[in-house]
């Protein structure tokens, strides 16, 4: 029958127009309604709040760091992750298995109790890093991790880190090694091996990597709120002050909306970046 | 395949390191004997875990938690059997966008998502109830019970219901007797990834928890936002506790490789 897929999946299909779409659009709407400290929310239709946030460069600062930082937890993934998973991919069996148990584990363990363990590493003067430190003399004040872009940075590294080796990872796994041996037959060092036959190869997993870890850098939430603290804001964080602090729904129904839109233009211009420049390679 | 280098072996080890130290500091703080935050070091103590007792707020939160991860990931089940049925069987228009629909709350940034379902569960009269926090978390672990349904879906061979069927089975006998037994590895690990998911949710549900809603990682999150102490590390340590014990029991059942990579997990 030609209307059974359509039967079969529409429970599913019912929930997300209630449940996904219908609260997706009317935080849009929000986002053009009038808010006063008295009156509250008023359903009319203005431009107040878009006005406000592009016009205030307090909110211009707020993306630009937003962006600045998953710029740079991307690239300390891209580039520490993915020499991680080739050695991974190298390793003998239990080794193999185990170690990538360890790696991508932390994926499921929480956001919060990962976070505290960077808190607790570098917190002020008690930190465990920053006290081993100062007692060997290397520095002599603690090292500004809290409070810092730079923490957050690492921390959310941490954090995102598995996504990066993950699809690297699967990217490896559809490699033909035959290739590798045939490039040190023909004497080809383990260098040129890397640079001209893996990495080539394997710069997709990379790049879809690098697509994921940026989006979830973006958005992330707990880690720079707990790194943060209250000084340092990015979109998200700023985004929950003025829900749940100032009350001021429509403004942070304007920076969600940026901040959605934003990033779902990212992502597909960077996926067909990605797809038209390989397609040749790997279609 | 080649054997990886000392130089290599060095930065396999410093990598493990980093990805571990937070977590393993978390827990080592977690045994301190003092009334502050230190790494004990020849004095061991349980006194925080005992002291989690104390705090009603993290015990009841622990429950809930726990509650609306099962619920809601058996219901996100529930929802993505016959959706993984009819995307793994059937060419249909539409079936890409739906799929792609399927999928989104992975792609949307969850602190979006918890504004939306703040705003609309307000609207209807559900905020900071039990019952919106479980339609909020079905919706958010869909993705993940769909990927792991569908790879068991598309990998059912055909033939064995064609078999049923010649042998005069009916069609809900086929359903009972061998599609369902055939995908439910498919199924269980399904929900036990989609109970992680939802166990470990904060950004989104911090939004839509309400003081008497809190979930266990948003209790968390606040107590942390006001200070850190060492009480906040041994139930930081007992969640990592129960996460590992989760993951081995999912590596050894189903294998951790293929639950996080998917295989052809998407059915395109």
């Amino acid at each position: 029958m030609k209307s059974t897929p359509y039967l079969l999946s529409l429970p599913a299909l019912l929930l997300f127009a209630v449940v996904v779409v219908v609260p997706l659009v009317m935080t849009v709407a929000l986002s053009f309604h009038d808010w006063g400290q008295y009156k509250g929310i008023e359903p009319v239709f203005i431009l107040k709040n878009w006005r406000e946030v592009f016009t205030d460069s307090y909110y211009g600062e707020m993306f630009a760091r937003t962006f600045r930082i998953a710029f740079f937890v991307t690239l300390l993934a891209a580039l520490f992750g993915a020499p991680e998973a080739y050695i991974l991919n190298r390793m003998k069996s239990p080794w193999r298995g185990v170690f990538l148990l360890v790696i991508l584990g932390p994926l499921l363990i929480s956001v919060v109790a990962r976070t505290l363990g960077w808190a607790l590493l570098f917190g002020g003067n008690s930190g465990l890093v920053n006290k081993a430190l100062m007692s060997t003399g290397l520095i002599s004040s603690p090292l500004p991790f809290m409070f810092t872009e730079a923490g957050m940075v690492v921390a959310l590294a941490h954090v995102l880190m598995p996504y990066m080796v993950l699809a690297v990872w699967a990217a490896l796994q559809r490699l033909d090694p035959q290739i590798e041996n045939a490039a040190v037959a023909l004497g080809a060092g383990p260098f040129t091996v890397v640079r001209r036959i893996v990495l080539p190869q394997v710069m997709p997993g990379i790049l879809s990597g690098s697509i994921i870890v940026f989006v979830l850098a973006a958005s992330a939430f707990a880690t720079p709120a707990i790194i943060g603290g209250r000084r340092l804001k990015v979109a998200s964080t700023l985004a929950y002050d003025e829900f749940l602090n100032t009350l001021n729904w429509p403004l942070g129904a304007v920076i969600a909306v940026l901040l959605l839109v934003a990033l779902v233009l990212i992502v597909v211009s960077a996926s067909r970046l990605v797809e038209r420049r390989y397609a040749q390679v790997f279609g | 395949m080649s054997k990886n280098g000392p130089l290599a072996l060095a930065y396999h080890a410093l990598f493990v390191g980093f990805m571990l130290a937070p977590i393993l500091v978390v827990c080592w703080v977690a045994f301190t004997p003092e009334g502050f935050l230190s790494f004990p070091t020849d004095r061991w103590s349980l006194r925080w875990f005992y002291a989690i007792a104390r705090y009603p707020e993290f015990v009841s939160a622990f429950w809930r938690s726990l509650g609306l991860g099962a619920l809601s990931s058996a219901i996100a089940v529930a929802f993505s059997v016959p959706a993984a049925l009819a995307i793994a069987r059937y060419r249909f228009p539409g079936r890409e966008a739906m799929t792609a629909l399927f999928m989104s709350p992975l792609m949307i940034p969850h602190v979006v998502l918890g504004i939306a379902f703040l705003r609309f569960f307000t609207e209807i009269g559900l905020g900071g109830t039990f019952a919106g926090l479980v339609l909020a978390h079905i919706v958010i672990v869909l993705p993940f019970a769909l990927r792991l349904t569908l790879a068991s879906a598309v990998g059912l061979d055909r033939a064995i219901e064609h078999a049923a069927v010649s042998l005069g089975a009916s069609e809900w006998v086929v359903l009972k007797r061998i599609t369902l037994p055939l995908v439910l590895p498919g199924l269980v690990s399904g929900w036990a990834l989609a109970f992680i998911n939802s166990f470990d949710e904060v950004t989104m549900t911090v939004f839509i928890a309400a003081p008497g809603t809190e979930t266990l990682p948003v209790r968390m999150f606040l107590y942390i936002q006001d200070n850190i102490d060492p009480l906040v590390t041994s139930v930081s340590a007992c969640v990592i506790g129960v996460t590992v014990a989760a993951l081995v029991v999912l590596d050894r059942a189903y294998g951790l490789e293929k639950l996080l990579v998917g295989r052809s997990g998407d059915g395109r």
